[in-house]
């Protein structure tokens, strides 16, 4: 054989990797190219027998519908319910880092007897089906909203200024109980523990023990070492929980419908839900609300994507 | 030693709330809806803790009872969309990880396509392919990915997707793999990067050709990361939930119906609690099968190390 046509059938099978590559970047892009472009389209020219043709012209009337809804046709934007979901995400990703930095550094460098049982008896709560815990969490939800429900009140019906008078019921949200977006917090930190513990604990597995037991010889505390040795170098495992509970509960739907009935209280995937299964709503506005709906995480991904990888990993590839 | 002993203290002090949580909110929750599962509580949002024994659970497996005719079906459905779904993804992940691992130009670009439909939301790719899949009408002709196919002179490929209820749950499977490979992808291209070259180039100076070295070398060391894949997969795929309400709900004929969703509609939209309690619990006796020996052998394996 000669080297000639062993480099052209080389070349032939690159070629061919090359275009199966492209064909399937296609089909995951397929969506989204509808996605854009029915979303761009003014509604003149919406149509089934053009929809996978580009938009003659820009149009964000679509975008602008989705968001701030529409009276005439009797449906809500998604505005508010967008801006529910950042203040439901925001906080509770941080208190979920927050928790899962602490358990993960007492599971791993403070270990007690029985301390690995309770940490696989912890993670088999991030593969329960919720189904199974939610009849019981909308009751408790309720008790609490018994000793909570007045301080909602109390809060909500404070006294401000009128240019202030949003303030009140923004903050009174945030009291945890069943219906409004602190309850769905509290849901949502509780619930983030097994996973932001695993991640944690897998991190600072991985930091030697010796640096650990120098700080202990040098009479620091639990705390001191904490703070001086172990959360220093914490900011990798941060980025990486951070971005995956902000994705999760961003994401998330089931607890959205079960814990919030009230529409102005709803995360976006609910309220995009509702939007997408009224028959009033054209395709263009599901498009573009569908699309306002994925922007922040897909905004995540792609400017963290490296930290994305690293915490689908971690919550797999663990032992 | 006094000093050990108080962070021994704290220690306990500050994992505490977290165990507290997990063992009233994960545990006992559970044991809560197992007891409800026994009681006859339905129509009223006021428990009724008769206890009636196991008589619900024989109506989800009674061919001739309404409950049981559709979870019999849910069953069905996500046997079927548990088989395919996980296929589906490791044939596709493994195939484009191989191929990414082949230095490829641009791999970054791929891989970034190929992974970035794991960020968005299932509402959102249900709200979409519930979209492209729609078949269209007479009146309208055809419509999303029908039409594509007629203009693409694949006409003969035009289906019903998940309006046909021969096909139901099955069209379902298009869009979860469209979300999931990426993940399957990532996996192995993490598995295929951290094989040392020198195994290869072993085996090919033995004369293995580069099918036998994937076959007999390659795959082989990938498996716990299969095992990985399909532990998690599978579990997302017994659970299937937000994917199915926002792209098809239950169906013509409970076609796309999974117990999931049947679980929902019983307890929060009919008010039979203690029905609902039963479905929720054969759905998570059916990811502990899958879960709980993965589970307790990664433990043991990190003990032993």
């Amino acid at each position: 054989m000669t080297a000639q046509p062993i480099r052209k059938s080389v070349r032939r099978s690159r070629l061919l990797i090359y275009l199966f590559l492209i064909v399937a970047a296609a089909f995951f892009l397929l969506p989204v190219y509808v996605l854009v472009i029915t979303g761009f389209k003014s509604f003149q020219e919406v149509s089934l027998a053009t929809m996978w043709n580009p938009p003659s012209a820009f149009s964000l009337a679509s975008f602008q519908k989705a968001w701030s809804g529409s009276e005439a046709e009797g449906f809500r934007g998604l505005a508010g319910n967008f801006l529910n979901s950042v203040y439901l995400a925001v906080p509770a990703t941080l208190l979920s880092a927050i928790l899962g930095s602490i358990n993960g550094y007492i599971l791993s460098k403070w270990k007690f007897r029985g301390a690995d049982t309770l940490f696989s008896l912890m993670l088999f709560g991030m593969f329960i089906p919720y189904q199974s815990i939610l009849i019981p969490l909308v009751r408790v939800l309720q008790y609490l909203t018994i000793v909570t429900g007045p301080i909602v009140e109390a809060i909500a019906s404070m006294p401000v200024p009128a240019a202030l008078s949003g303030l009140p019921p923004w903050l009174a949200g945030f009291v945890p109980a069943y219906g409004t977006i602190g309850g769905l917090i509290l849901v949502h930190v509780i619930y983030g523990i097994p996973i932001t513990t695993l991640i944690f604990r897998n991190y600072y597995t991985a930091v030697p023990t010796e640096l650990v037991e120098a700080a202990k010889l040098d009479g620091a505390s639990l705390l001191g070492i904490y703070r001086w040795v172990l959360f220093p170098i914490s900011m990798p495992g941060f980025v990486v929980v951070l971005i995956w509970q902000f994705t999760s509960i961003w994401n998330d739907f089931l607890f959205g419908v079960i814990v919030t009935s009230r529409p102005a209280v709803q995360p976006v995937t609910v309220a995009l839900n509702n939007l997408a299964g009224s028959y009033i709503v054209e395709w263009n506005v599901q498009m573009a609300g569908a699309f306002l709906t994925a922007l922040p995480t897909l905004l995540v991904y792609i400017l963290l994507g490296r930290f994305f990888m690293r915490g689908l990993l971690a919550g797999s590839l663990k032992g | 030693m006094r000093r050990l002993t108080r962070d021994r203290i704290i220690s306990i002090i500050l994992i505490l709330p977290s165990v507290l949580c997990i063992a009233l909110f994960v545990y006992g929750f559970i044991g809560y809806t197992v007891f409800v599962s026994f009681t006859k509580w339905s129509g009223q949002l006021i428990p009724d803790y008769t206890v009636v024994g196991l008589s619900n659970y024989q109506r989800l497996f009674d061919i001739n009872d309404v409950a049981g005719q559709r979870f019999l079906k849910d069953l069905s459905n996500t046997a079927w969309f548990t088989v395919l779904f996980l296929i589906a993804t490791i044939v596709i992940g493994f195939l484009l990880a191989v191929l990414l691992d082949q230095r490829i130009r641009a791999e970054g670009l791929f891989r970034n396509i190929y992974l970035f439909p794991i960020a968005i939301s299932f509402i959102v790719t249900g709200v979409v392919w519930r979209w492209m899949l729609a078949p269209g009408t007479e009146a309208t002709g055809a419509a999303g990915v029908n039409l594509l196919l007629e203009r693409l002179g694949l006409g003969f490929l035009k289906s019903g997707w998940y309006t046909d209820p021969s096909i139901g749950i099955k069209a379902v499977v298009i869009a979860a793999t469209w979300q999931m490979s990426g993940y399957t992808m990532a996996l192995y291209l993490a598995g295929l990067r951290s094989i040392p070259d020198e195994l290869r180039e072993a085996a090919r100076v033995d004369g293995a050709s580069e099918f036998q070295i994937y076959r007999y070398v390659v795959i082989p060391l990938l498996w716990p990361i299969t095992l990985s894949a399909v532990i998690i997969l599978g579990h997302i795929s017994l659970k299937i939930f937000d994917l199915i309400v926002a792209m098809t709900g239950p169906g013509t004929g409970f076609s796309t119906d999974v117990p999931a969703l049947f679980m929902f509609d019983t307890t929060f939209r009919g008010n039979q609690f203690a029905q609902g309690a039963s479905i929720a619990i054969v759905l998570l006796l059916m990811v502990a099968v899958l879960v709980v020996p993965y589970l307790s052998y990664s433990s043991r394996r990190e003990a032993e190390r």
